[in-house]
């Protein structure tokens, strides 16, 4: 066991684990991060992905020695406090989801596309989503989503279009 | 009214097991409304549609209603969630027991103010009386209201056009809290004590455990029934590394028990088999008119004769998580089971029965996993978690399968081959019908044909026989057979199923069952047959075709996607049909493909009528969600194994569609609010291979019938004519 220092959604934090502990498991079990999920374990489906020091990055496979020093953001990083980060509105928006269980690895590597390209387009977000699997089928609308994120306020949405009663996210 | 004739009004199917109102509704601390449904959560949006139906008839806003997690102690037992069944199942449930509900709290009202019943409305949760100062809720009148009587069926549930939220396309309950990434999952439950559990698979299905030598595994207990072998320990890192020494540690006799990848459909047709005659009316055929009949069967007309045979492989139900479940002994012999079943109170029971256990002293509360779209692994890690925490009394344990695991031990959907002829006369109507279809069974749940169902049972010292995979009977919409029947209008019609009474390769229900194969192969064949008929795929159906609904939406995903209009070279169009079950939703879906160095699915243009919609957006969700994941089985997934063990273990070697690979989607809401609401979670998958199929002959001339449609299978094809 060890200690490790690293910044995790802006904070400074120790933890005493074995360098070879997957990230994954210290952000679910020791610092109670539970939005990044486990899939696969071999970095191949992107519902653990974090961003480490801006990099999408698989967080079942990385060790905890590699990260020692850099910045890890997470799904719950994303949000600025209770304001949700815009792709997280407009996943919201467009309903783009169905069990959800991929979704925080989506909105990773949706976010670290912004970041770099603030308005994507269509071909732009479906590269940038490829390493993400999805098996409910939700992603022609996780494209919609990410595309009208990097849009101008005006033309995107708060509510979905057909919707009666938004439950307030 | 006699008490007599109140018990004899029909209720809803689910409140004939549950008609007690506060087994569905009960007025929370907080004031909210909690509705526990025995339908589960599993990404389809249920816990959404049936709120918004209970909202309408208790006249509150959708905040109000809290979902409650669904549990065998507390909650009703509505069977499984499962075969597109829950809006028309659990819908109509829901609505009379709020508005049973509502009644006695405008009758407590009513008291409180000693004026008449007539006299009480209630808006957004307000109950009000006619003085202007008489104005309660259902939370202050909670202590005046005895909510444990039995509902009443002459209650009167709301009609159509007095619904505020149902029809509308209120946003799901669930997604805020997963976008937000807040624990929400039964992965995220972390109980005080709680350890985590990982099960050490045999190395191929039907090993034996041997030995296990002795290891140095600090902080980390093995656990060991026969040839049940699991670790389990406070640290998951250390756990998961346990597994590896456990398994390096472990010695196993292996045999060869599965069959030849490469011939499933001489597999499949070696029996015993049971024999299903949905219908065999050949018998009353009468000679073709004007034409000598040279019958190619006994019993079948003359006429041109077309003949085909359709199959799909294995395919894996490949959920985005890993199986889950945490079990807890505690000290009084009480056991509780955290599970994302379909079926907890199957399970509960199933548990009970394998361990010899008192039924009542077991409790299944379901918490939310990833899609799952069939029997997956969800029950099998429920025992798992039951079998480990039995050696660790007091603690909770919290059971993960590995990804190798989920894709290798969960059931997977049986492979399926389907043998088609007919007849068409010299007009191109088609005059005979014959179809037999060869599959392992399609349910294996737990509790099914009274066995346990549970994946380690089967491997204790004192271990369980399993019988093979079985089949819904008919009234549950059949399984081998679900959809073997066309929907046409067609004369001497004879259709068989054949289920093999073994099964070498653990199967259950994915995903439409049966329906997918024999739609695919029904449709597929009817665009055979136009061809040979000489006439266009859709209007060839539509001569065949009477049932109007099903004629609406046909015209209407042929009209959205401009049916017949050219395309370029490598381009194809073509369509799909049925209604699933024969008796659930119509559906309708047009492909555009482009198959050249492989097959692309560009565009599904897809039309739908569940009948009343609670949810537009939802079946919408519903409708696209299908047919990608229909899109992926039918130009990607196959199950591989060879004769030891599967060898499809991961995202490589099953690999599932991509973001780059998912079609674009349009979906059409035939509306017809008239009609009692079906659900929408299964009706694109059949429909959507059948459309890929035709539109892949369409562009390339070349029939495949064998599934995936992959590069192999067209050269295959093309080879084969």
């Amino acid at each position: 066991m060890t200690d490790i220092q690293l910044t995790v959604n802006g904070a400074d934090r120790v933890v005493d684990t074995d360098p070879n502990t997957p990230l994954l498991y210290v952000l679910r079990n020791d610092l109670a991060l539970v939005g990044s999920r486990f899939g696969c374990g071999m970095g191949l489906c992107g519902a653990c992905f974090v961003h480490v020091d801006g990099a999408v990055v698989a967080s079942c496979d990385t060790p905890m020695w590699s990260v020692e020093g850099k910045s890890v953001v997470t799904v719950e990083g994303l949000a600025d406090g209770e304001n949700l980060h815009r792709v997280q509105q407009e996943v919201l928006a467009e309903q783009a989801a169905q069990c959800g269980y991929c979704v925080s690895g989506i909105l990773i590597s949706a976010a670290a596309l912004l970041e770099r390209d603030p308005h994507p387009d269509e071909p732009a977000v479906i590269a940038a989503l490829e390493r993400n699997l999805c098996r409910c089928g939700v992603q022609r609308r996780m494209v919609r989503a990410v595309v009208r994120a990097g849009q101008p306020m005006q033309a995107r949405r708060s509510v979905p279009a057909e919707q009666g009663n938004a439950v307030a996210p | 009214m006699t008490a007599a004739q109140i018990e004899a009004q029909p209720l809803p199917k689910d409140l004939v097991a549950n008609p007690v109102l506060s087994r569905w509704i009960n007025v929370l601390p907080d004031g909210r409304i909690g509705l526990r449904v025995g339908k589960v959560e599993l990404g389809q949006g249920i816990l959404t549609a049936l709120a918004q139906l209970a909202a309408d008839e208790l006249d509150v806003d959708l905040e109000q209603v809290s979902m409650l997690a669904a549990n065998t102690a507390t909650g009703p037992d509505e069977g499984l969630t499962s075969g597109s069944l829950s809006i028309s199942d659990s819908g109509p449930a829901v609505r009379l027991v709020a508005a049973n509900v509502r009644a006695l709290f405008r009758l407590a009202a009513a008291h409180r103010w000693n004026v008449d019943v007539s006299q009480i409305s209630i808006s957004r949760g307000r109950i009000n009386g006619p003085a202007a100062s008489a104005t309660t809720s259902y939370a202050e009148l909670a202590e005046a209201v005895d909510l444990d009587v039995r509902v009443d069926p002459r209650v009167q549930v709301k009609a159509l056009d007095q619904a505020q939220l149902t029809g509308t396309s209120t946003a799901r309950l669930d997604l805020p809290d997963k976008v937000a990434g807040r624990p929400r999952f039964i992965h995220d439950l972390r109980l005080p004590g709680q350890l985590f559990g990982r099960v050490i698979r045999p190395p191929s299905p039907g090993a034996q455990l041997i030995d296990v030598a002795e290891t140095s595994l600090p902080g980390i207990r093995v656990v060991r029934d026969g040839s049940f072998l699991a670790v389990a320990g406070p640290d998951e890192a250390a756990v998961t590394r346990a597994v590896e020494t456990v398994r390096a540690a472990s010695s196993w006799d292996a045999q060869d028990t599965l069959p030849d990848e490469d011939d499933l459909d001489g597999y499949l047709r070696t029996g015993p088999h049971e024999t299903i005659t949905v219908i065999e009316d050949l018998d009353e055929v009468d000679a073709h008119p004007g034409d000598p009949a040279t019958p190619a069967t006994p019993g079948i007309p003359g006429g041109r004769t077309l003949r085909a045979t359709y199959s799909r492989p294995f395919i894996a139900h490949a959920s985005m998580a890993p199986s889950c479940a945490v079990a807890w002994w505690h000290g009084d012999g009480r056991l509780q089971v955290w599970s994302h079943s379909q079926g907890i109170h199957n399970l509960g029971r199933a548990i009970a029965g394998a361990l010899q256990l008192d039924p009542a002293s077991v409790t299944v509360e379901h918490a939310e996993g990833a899609g799952c779209y069939g029997h997956n692994a969800a029950d099998d890690a429920a025992f798992d978690a039951v079998l480990i925490a039995r050696a660790v009394p007091g603690h909770p344990v919290q059971v993960l399968w590995s990804r190798q695991d989920e894709l290798s031990w969960a059931p997977f959907g049986s492979a399926m081959t389907a043998d088609l002829e007919a007849t068409l006369d010299d007009a191109g109507r088609l005059t005979s019908w014959s179809y037999d279809v060869f599959s392992q069974g399609h349910t294996a749940r737990p509790g099914y044909a009274g066995v346990p169902g549970l994946l380690a049972a089967t491997t204790l010292a004192r271990p369980a026989v399993y019988p093979a995979p079985a089949d819904p009977p008919a009234t549950a919409g059949a399984g081998t057979t679900r959809n073997a029947l066309p929907g046409y209008d067609l004369p001497h019609l004879r259709v068989v199923g054949h289920r093999k009474l073994t099964a070498a390769i653990r199967s259950s229900a994915i995903r439409a069952l049966g329906a997918y194969l024999n739609v695919f192969a029904i449709e597929s064949f009817m665009d055979e047959a136009a061809l040979l008929a000489g006439q266009d795929p859709l209007d060839f159906r539509l001569a065949h075709l009477s049932d109007e609904r099903g004629r609406q939406v046909m015209k209407a995903a042929a009209s959205g996607a401009d049916w017949g209009s050219p395309l370029p070279d490598g381009r194809g169009r073509g369509l799909g049909y049925a209604r699933y079950k024969g008796r659930g939703a119509y559906c309708a879906v047009v492909a555009e493909v482009e198959a050249e160095h492989d097959v692309r699915v560009r565009r599904l243009t897809i039309a739908v009528d569940v009948g009343r919609v609670v949810n537009p957006d939802g079946v919408r969700n519903q409708i696209e969600g299908g047919a990608t994941q229909a899109t992926s089985w039918t130009v990607k997934e196959r199950v591989r194994f060879d004769r030891r063990r599967v060898t499809s273990t991961d995202w490589e070697s099953y690999p599932i569609l991509r973001f780059s690979e998912a079609p674009e989607l349009e979906v059409v809401l035939v509306e017809t609010p008239g009609q009692p609401s079906v659900g929408a979670g299964e009706a694109a998958q059949g429909p959507t291979a059948a459309a890929i199929a035709n539109a892949v002959a369409a562009a390339l001339g070349v029939r495949v019938r064998n599934l995936p449609l992959t590069t192999e299978a067209v050269i295959a094809a093309i080879e084969a004519e």
